[in-house]
């Protein structure tokens, strides 16, 4: 059963894979609505095509979360407790988006849905920022001690690497959500995306590249060049393809890229899951931060049933949402304030 | 205060926080798949109405459950990372299928019962709402099963000084899990219930003030119509409100029976469980059977010192023994009895360990703040029985088909759906807070001192500076403030809306009547949707 805590070091990537490849796309709408300049109506399009499945695309990180508890306890109170305050901006973040989602529609005066749209705005590009930062810490390392608590107070965590690794997911999220306005919407927004894609593809992926280029160098590993490799692959293949006008085969490539880099790092970084830089010592590894065999095992079953249900009813929702949006399809806004005497 | 005290605080409030709007979530949840099952196998307008207008209610308040419901999963990790490492191989489980089986269904659905109105065939447009509902009590057995653990951990053994699942099965069947998941139920229909009677009885008696409705000789209404703005206030709009208010009372009055009897279970599980939390709920200092109505006088928890000076100053004899055992006569041991039983069990200081910071070699206090406990207890039944009882007579008020025109009654009717609110916090602070001081209670059953158990005092992150706690602290609750009023400005403003706040086609005769009771056909690739942010 040694093999059951590597098992789940790679379910652990999977789901992180899920989550920046799903949720990518919508925080980067949400940075495109709140902090781009755009008309209300065109707003109110962009909202809509992620309007039905955001929600289940944020529950890829919480599952994250709770896997991580489950299969690697150490790796989930040593990680989360010595990120503490990014954390907390992060969970605002994640607050503020959320709720601005669903109440701007609501909102009656111009001032309040301006404030909502900077929430939704401001929520996602710190929710993508915390997010990166948290996982390039996690690959690259935390001063941590022998009982795995950071050390150094609370900003020990704010060092290069996490920043690269914010800035990395914010890049990503926000070309990947032109990447997705191509595929799901018709007629002006759809030309203006195409073209930034085509434009800024390759600068936008750079840091995430970076990012994993400096996790290999530092634990050399065959199998993550291969990866790395793989992920450059199709990178190129995104750009000729966006090119070329096939937006769905370039959108799934760059999928494919995020997956392939995400894997190198996770690779390369392996068996450690949360190195310390105070001493390789107090590295937690996929060894000694895991449950026990008998955990792993249930929740291995749960997963083996759990993961196929949700990718097939996800799947089956995006494509009943398949359908393009244009601006004709928003209908008129309905304010209750109308009706309340 | 140091760091202990302020993440307890922060992790109180942000969960009493969530479980404002878990409850309501939970109740409106099934309500609503209800009543658009009902809509669906009769066609009638009422059902379609009722469907749009609490769907709509339903789905303001979800949002903020997920909002803040993820903190709570954040929360272990960052704030009480030492219990995470300690009880993370059992705990883990339960919160994790809890996101992998719950909550990626109660998201994914919920979206497409939303989008989904005009898109889905009418049968399959009814599933989602159901998937979404069950989901929302499923998860709510997951967290309770990991809650319930720490109430009475079972199928676990310490391994390196971690707790280890040795038995899958006993966690997720421990029968403090069995019997809390049902109460909590009841107490969420409870909350959904006064929600639909408190709302529908403010439009019935707007509709009787504005002489919509009025009331012939023998007190029968005679249904009237304002059609000056739309079909909102027309006669099946008065169909809604009177069955909505209907059926949320007799909601609410099942629901009461239902926490009352499984309580009543509940209470005779923690006599065996967690003697220490119903002796300092009743505040019984010394063996007893009498069951305190009001007892005064020093119940502050300052040890067993203090404990002497309650005076119970009306107590029903038996009824203790009656809820702790099921007859009237055994004695039930007093909190001067247990805390030297404690003590002789679990020691008498914390030990000198590092993870204790400041509280290493201190005294244990054994009894929870009694003020607490002792009131948080009765607040519960309290706030449940009331409005249980004016749900009760609202039953009987409006068996003639409208509410009387009368302006205190009517506040009173709003005013009357915080109660089971009211009722819920009060039953979590109580549970939670009766724990301490520890966080995994010790389970009596397993015997010996090396079973299962984790004081709060060494549960908490250990190089989290109590700087970072206070941050964290004021962030959430002033942001939490905010959004409370938010929401309830928007819950509000839609209440008074009406249908049509829900159902937009309501207000003017000109729109096609009610567009979503269309099939879906292949070729709409014109209309506007059905639904959009
Ligand atoms: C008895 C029920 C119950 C209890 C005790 C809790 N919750 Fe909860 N939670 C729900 C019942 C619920 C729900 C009914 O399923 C919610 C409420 C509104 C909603 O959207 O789903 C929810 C939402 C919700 C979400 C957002 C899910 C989403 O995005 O769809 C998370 C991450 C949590 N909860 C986590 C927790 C944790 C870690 C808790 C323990 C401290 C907790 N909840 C207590
Ligand atoms: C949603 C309903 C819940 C409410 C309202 C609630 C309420 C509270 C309160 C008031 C406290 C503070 C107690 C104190 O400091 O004395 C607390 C503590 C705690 N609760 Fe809960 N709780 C709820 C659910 C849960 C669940 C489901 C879990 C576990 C899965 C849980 C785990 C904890 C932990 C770890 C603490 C911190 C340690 C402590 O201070 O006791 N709670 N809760
Ligand atoms: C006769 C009425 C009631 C009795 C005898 C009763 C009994 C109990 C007991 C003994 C507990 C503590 C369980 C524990 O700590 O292990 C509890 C908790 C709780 N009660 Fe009640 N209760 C009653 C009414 C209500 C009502 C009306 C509501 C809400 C509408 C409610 C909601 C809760 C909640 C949310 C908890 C915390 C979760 C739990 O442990 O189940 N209760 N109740």
């Amino acid at each position: 059963m040694e093999w059951l805590p590597t098992l789940w070091f790679i379910v652990i990537a999977v789901l992180w894979c899920g989550y920046l490849f799903l949720e990518g796309f919508d925080l980067g709408v949400g940075m495109l609505i709140g902090l781009g300049r755009n008309t209300e109506r065109r707003k109110r399009l962009l909202l809509n095509t992620i309007g039905p499945v955001w929600d289940g695309n944020e529950v890829w990180l919480l599952t994250a979360g709770g896997a991580t508890f489950a299969a690697f306890p150490h790796w989930y109170a040593s990680l989360f407790s010595a990120l503490y305050i990014p954390l907390t901006i992060v969970l605002l973040a994640l607050i503020f988006r959320a709720v601005a989602i669903e109440y701007r529609g609501k909102a009656v005066t111009a001032p309040t849905r301006k404030a909502w749209d900077l929430a939704l705005g401001l929520g996602s590009l710190v929710a993508a920022f915390g997010v990166g930062a948290m996982l390039a810490s996690t690959t690259i390392g935390l001063p941590l001690n022998e009982n795995g608590d950071r050390i150094g107070g609370a900003f020990a965590w704010l060092t290069w690497h996490a920043v690269l690794g914010g800035v990395a997911v914010v890049a990503f999220c926000w070309i990947h959500a032109l990447a997705f306005l191509r595929l799901k919407t018709d007629g002006p927004v759809r030309e203006e995306a195409g073209k930034l894609v085509g434009r800024w593809l390759p600068v936008a992926v750079l840091p995430m590249m970076v990012w994993a280029l400096w996790v290999i160098i530092n634990n050399d590993s065959a199998l993550s060049w291969v990866s790395l490799a793989l992920s450059l692959a199709a990178l190129v293949a995104a750009i000729i393809m966006g090119r070329a006008g096939k937006e769905g085969i370039s959108f799934i490539a760059l999928g494919i890229m995020l997956v392939a880099a995400v894997a190198a790092i996770f690779i390369a970084a392996f068996p450690v899951v949360l190195p310390s830089t105070l001493d390789p010592a107090f590295n937690l590894t996929v060894e000694t931060a895991s449950s026990t065999p008998y955990t792993l095992k249930l929740m291995s079953i749960v997963a083996a049933f759990g993961v196929p249900l949700v990718l097939a009813y996800q799947a089956w929702s995006y494509w009943v949402f398949r359908k393009r949006l244009r601006e004709e399809h928003i209908p008129e806004t309905h304010r209750v304030t109308s009706i309340v005497k | 205060m140091d760091a202990l005290e302020i993440a307890r605080w922060q992790f109180g409030i942000t969960t009493v926080y969530h479980f404002l709007m878990v409850p309501l979530t939970i109740g409106l949840g099934l309500t609503v798949a209800v009543l658009q099952t009902i809509w669906h196998r009769t066609g009638n307008e009422h059902w379609l109405r009722m469907t749009k207008f609490w769907g709509k209610l339903f789905l303001i308040n979800f949002i903020m459950g997920v909002a803040t419901g993820i903190v709570q999963e954040f929360q272990f990790g960052m704030a009480w990372s030492e219990y995470s490492r300690y009880v993370g191989d059992v705990f883990g489980a339960p919160l994790a299928m809890e996101a992998l089986l719950a909550f990626f269904v109660e998201s994914t659905f919920l979206g497409l019962w939303i989008f989904g109105w005009k898109k889905l065939p009418k049968r399959l447009h009814l599933a989602t709402i159901w998937c979404a509902s069950l989901a929302t009590m499923l998860s709510a057995y997951f967290i309770l099963v990991a809650n319930s653990w720490m109430q009475h951990p079972v199928g676990t053994k310490i391994v390196d000084g971690r707790a280890v699942m040795t038995d899958a099965w006993a966690v997720f069947t421990n029968n403090t899990a069995l019997i809390t998941f049902p109460h909590t139920l009841f107490g969420a229909f409870a909350v959904a219930g006064g929600f639909l009677l408190g709302i529908s009885w403010f439009h019935l008696y707007r509709r009787r003030k504005e002489g919509i409705d009025t009331v012939d000789a023998d007190g029968r209404v005679i249904i009237g119509e304002d059609l000056s703005r739309g079909k909102n206030r027309d006669k099946t709009d008065y169909h809604v409100w009177i069955k909505s208010l209907r059926i949320g009372a007799s909601i609410a009055v099942v629901a009461f029976l239902g926490v009352a009897l499984t309580g009543h279970e509940q209470a005779k599980l923690m006599f065996e469980q967690q003697p220490m939390k119903m002796a300092s709920a009743e505040a019984a200092c010394h063996d007893g059977t009498g069951f305190s109505v009001l007892s005064l006088g020093d119940i502050t928890a300052n040890g067993s010192t203090n404990c002497d000076d309650v005076v119970a100053v009306f107590e029903v004899p038996g009824i203790l023994s009656f809820l702790a055992n099921g007859n009237f006569t055994t004695e039930i041991k007093g909190v001067n009895t247990l805390i030297p039983e404690y003590q002789e069990k679990y020691g008498k200081y914390y030990p000198q360990d590092e993870s204790f910071g400041p509280y290493a070699g201190q005294e244990i206090d054994y009894l929870p703040v009694m003020e607490v406990t002792y009131w948080g207890f009765r607040l519960m039944i309290t706030f449940g029985g009331l409005s249980a009882v004016a749900a009760a007579i609202a039953l009987w008020i409006t068996r003639k088909g409208t509410v009387p025109d009368n302006k205190w009654i009517s506040r009173l009717a709003v005013l009357g759906i915080a109660a089971p609110f009211g009722a819920n916090a009060t039953g979590w602070i109580f549970t939670e807070m009766g724990r301490q001081p520890f966080t995994v209670a010790p389970n009596p059953q397993m015997g010996g001192v090396d079973q299962v158990f984790m004081y709060t005092a060494a549960s908490v992150s250990p190089t989290v500076s109590a700087g970072e706690l206070l941050f964290s602290l004021i962030a959430l609750t002033s942001i939490y403030a905010v959004l409370l009023v938010v929401e309830l400005v928007l819950l509000f403003r839609y209440v008074r809306g009406g249908v049509a706040s829900a159902m937009p086609e309501l207000e003017s005769e000109h729109q096609p009547h009610d567009t979503s009771t269309r099939q879906p056909d292949d070729n709409d690739d014109d209309d506007v949707l059905a639904f959009a942010y």
